[in-house]
């Protein structure tokens, strides 16, 4: 076998001791840059860049990869600790999360959510390694049209999850679509809803302002008024025989694991769509086939993995088309993009040719990245957990203060933190008017993807709808995301039915 | 539009010579982090270009302190364009930019912004355009490519980046020179576009060559002619369109800006050190590399090539419309 040879040449670079060494720096730096709600891969990989310089290339490459990694599982922390997404591909953690938290699961799904990255680490880059080359081809065969089916599916299947209250689930996501829309639309030039002309609405409304304000300052002010005094944000207790119990546990959710794995990384190899979509795509899928879809929301440890798994799946995903291709398949490879430019290493068709020791150690240092990540994540919860026990008078001040600084640091402008307390307020009084805030988060993600491929499909196409679902790939993803879109109401009718006979 | 094209040694000759002139004299130096905005997103051509710099800064030492590089790429650089205006005066800002630069205030003149007040850095290069084809076209030069264009008509599809930007303005050429009716559709970054012309999503592109090349070597897509005034080493088939008898030269400025109103000692400082990145074995590899032409310019001579470029875009955006 060519390519195991290959690997294991890849495997001689990264277990030098020098690479080994960053690989197990980058896992551990990255897992707190994932956990730190606002800071995130992009900006952590972005900062740390120029400190490369002083190793070798390849050695360079893996140690801004290994980032990558760890921020993925570090994501998950804050969406379980403190309820915030730290990144937009950890929003789908936080909703079952976040629950099993505040019923002092914190440690379980904590294991839960190391445990499935482990899973969609491993799937991913195995995938990866047999199938890079031709998978390439896909991503290529994906334009604009291919691009908007792939959005429609993922809103179709998160229509189902705002809960009982269509109408609310409605307006939330709309309020997150037109929220998407300021700034510069891309396609006619123009800026958008900037309200006058203000220097800070230009680049738009970033996802993380939105979420950090809903989820953190809203959140906030939510349990100050539910819990008068004394309370903790969540009870809980660690122990061995607890890890012990969890890590067998894992096997419960050994199949919502393994499905995310593989939708996160089909998902992921799409240039544009990166990992967020794919974890979206994950939790709802898991929640549909689960037999008991209603305890999701309410804190169902696979509504953890799923979601978990999609997104580490997506993380090694995305680096296909930026390898492959040259095209970053989420705003993190861009910068890993960048990096590699500046190395003299040139993504693309002939990277695999021309640098292929290189290609193989990243692959294989991928390999090694993920079992760190998820030895240091593990080694690192009993000190998570310490935090959650911290009165929330302590806690609540520190929070606060991630989430301002948070809010500045990618941009740099207090615009975005101002915009952050207003969404706080207005997360604060949604969520008491019982209005769901995921969809208007999602919204305000995919939105703008949505937005631009259905345009730019349609201008190709002289306007005609047609394009979506005449063309061999985007129209039988198409067909599926009508269908998805139409199943709750399907459903709805034959509850009411049922309930009429009774 | 004619440009003049410099030599390459005379211009590495006159940059060393600029730093050692600027060495005796320096006593500014910067008294807290610089500032580095950039005015695109991140992973963009103009974005990997302000990487190396900066890379370039650190790695050999050239500053003090370190330069911390900020995205503004909103509005198509009106963000970042605002935000050195508020600057006035401030001597630890800089700026990447592109031709949005002059574009961008002629566009939207509700900004405000005189780029004559900004003060000049360094012309760091002129990145190149190319016509691109996917191989599987068939099409292999340029009368083709326009018998080709004429008879699909408005089905015709030139991806490009935004509306407005320098990829509309060159296909507004090709519609004017060659009488045809290319449909222009925008994408986010010229990465994405060059993958939707090797994915077969568009018919043709005008991607500068650092965004094409890795499809170009793999024998995907194919460069036609190009928009420079001799041919370009990397792509010795492509012939110019003035061979083509169309007097057609377009540039893609790569340069640094100050704050309007920077002290002369800070604009000294800043000079030198974009001088010696200019000269360094990294930027000149990737010169190289990336085809990108242009000597190091700064001083009055930036200026005056400044405005002369925003006359030049005047015309331009005004022959199509935008203004």
């Amino acid at each position: 076998m060519e390519i195991l040879e290959l690997l294991g040449q890849g495997f001689g670079i990264a277990l030098q001791p020098l690479n080994l060494g960053l690989v197990i720096l980058g896992c551990a730096l990255g897992l707190f840059i994932g956990a730190m709600p606002g800071l995130g891969s992009v900006n952590g990989v972005a900062i740390l860049l120029p400190m490369t310089f002083l190793v070798p290339p390849t050695g360079a490459i893996i140690f801004l990869a290994a980032i990558y990694y760890g921020a993925m599982y570090g994501g998950a922390i804050s969406s379980i600790m403190l309820g915030i997404p730290g990144a937009s591909t950890a929003v789908a953690t936080t909703f079952d999360g976040r629950p099993l938290a505040l019923a002092g699961k914190a440690d379980q799904a904590l294991i839960t959510a190391a445990g499935a990255s482990f899973i969609g680490g491993t799937i991913s880059i195995v995938l990866f390694t047999l199938f890079a080359p031709p998978l390439a081809e896909v991503a290529l065969a994906f334009g604009a049209a291919e691009e908007f089916a792939l959005m429609m599916l993922a809103f179709a299947t998160f229509v189902g999850l705002g809960g009982d209250d269509i109408p609310k689930t409605l307006f939330s996501i709309f309020i997150g679509l037109a929220l998407s829309a300021v700034g510069l639309d891309i396609i006619s030039g123009e800026p958008r809803l900037i309200f006058g002309g203000l220097p800070g609405f230009f680049h738009g409304i970033h996802f993380l302002v939105l979420a950090i304000g809903i989820y953190g300052i809203g959140e906030m002010l939510w349990t100050i008024e539910s819990s008068h005094d004394g309370v903790k944000v969540s009870q809980a207790s660690f122990g061995l025989g607890r890890i012990l119990t969890h890590l067998k546990g894992l096997k419960g959710s050994i199949k919502a694991s393994v499905m995310g794995s593989f939708l996160g990384y089909f998902v992921g190899i799409l240039p544009a769509a990166g990992a967020t979509p794919g974890s979206i795509m994950a939790y709802g899928a898991a929640k549909t086939m689960s037999r008991n879809p209603d305890s999701f929301g309410k804190g169902n440890v696979e509504g953890v993995a799923a979601p978990e798994s999609a997104n580490n799946a997506a993380s090694t995903g995305s680096m296909l088309p930026m390898l492959t291709l040259g095209i970053p398949g989420s705003p993190t490879t861009a910068i890993l993009l960048g990096g590699m430019v500046i190395w003299g290493l040139e993504p693309g068709p002939m990277l695999f040719i021309e640098h292929q020791s290189f290609v193989w150690g990243l692959i294989a240092s991928l390999y090694v990245a993920n079992v760190f990540a998820m030895l240091i994540n593990l080694a690192f919860i009993p000190a998570f957990i310490a935090v959650l026990r911290m009165p929330f008078t302590i806690l609540a001040p520190i929070i606060f203060v991630l989430c301002v600084v948070g809010g500045f640091a990618p941009t740099q402008d207090m615009h975005d933190v101002w915009l952050i307390l207003i969404f706080g307020v207005v997360g604060y009084l949604m969520r008491k008017l019982d209005y769901p805030l995921a969809p208007a988060v999602l919204a305000i993600v995919l939105g703008p993807l949505a937005e631009t491929s259905m345009r730019q499909a349609l201008l190709m196409s002289d306007g005609s709808l047609m394009v979506f679902i005449e063309r061999p790939i985007s129209g039988p993803i198409m067909g599926v995301a009508i269908v998805l879109f139409l199943l709750p109401i399907v459903k709805l009718l034959h509850q009411r039915r049922a309930r009429a006979s009774a | 539009m004619i440009k003049r094209k410099m030599f390459m040694p005379l211009l590495v000759l006159v940059s060393s010579a600029a730093v050692f002139m600027a060495g005796p004299v320096q006593a500014w130096a910067p008294k807290k982090p610089v500032d580095f905005v950039i005015m695109a997103g991140k992973g963009g051509g103009a974005d990997k270009m302000a990487r190396l710099m900066q890379t370039v800064i650190e790695k050999h030492g050239f500053s003090s302190k370190p330069f911390v590089p900020i995205n503004k790429p909103g509005g198509s650089g009106a963000e970042a364009l605002m935000h050195m205006k508020s600057k006035q005066g401030d001597n630890h800002t800089v700026m990447v930019t592109l031709n949005s630069f002059y574009t961008t205030p002629l566009r939207q003149p509700g900004l405000d912004v005189d780029i004559s007040t900004f003060t000049p850095v360094g012309r760091m290069a002129e990145d190149t355009f190319l016509l691109w084809v996917n191989v599987d076209s068939g099409i292999t030069n340029v009368d083709e490519f326009v018998a080709a264009a004429k008879a699909a008509g408005n089905q015709w599809i030139m991806a490009g980046t935004g509306k407005g930007q320098e990829d509309q303005l060159l296909t507004t050429f090709l519609n004017q020179a060659y009488g045809l009716s290319i449909k222009y559709v925008p994408f986010k970054g010229g990465g994405r576009v060059a993958k939707e012309l090797a994915g077969n999503h568009c018919n043709s592109t005008v991607n500068n060559p650092s965004e094409q090349l890795g499809f170009y070597e793999a024998g995907k897509t194919r460069a036609i002619a190009s928009f420079t005034p001799t041919r370009l080493p990397l792509f010795p088939d492509a012939p110019t369109f003035r061979e083509l008898g169309k007097d057609y030269v377009y540039f893609m400025q790569r340069s640094v800006v100050g704050a309007p109103g920077m002290s002369d000692e800070a604009a000294a400082y800043y000079r030198d050190v974009f001088a010696r990145v200019y000269a360094s074995d990294e930027w000149q590899a990737y010169m190289k590399k990336k085809s990108l032409q242009g000597g190091f310019l700064t001083g009055p001579k930036l200026k005056s090539y400044w405005a002369r470029e925003k006359a030049i875009h005047k015309v331009i955006l005004k022959d199509i419309g935008e203004i």
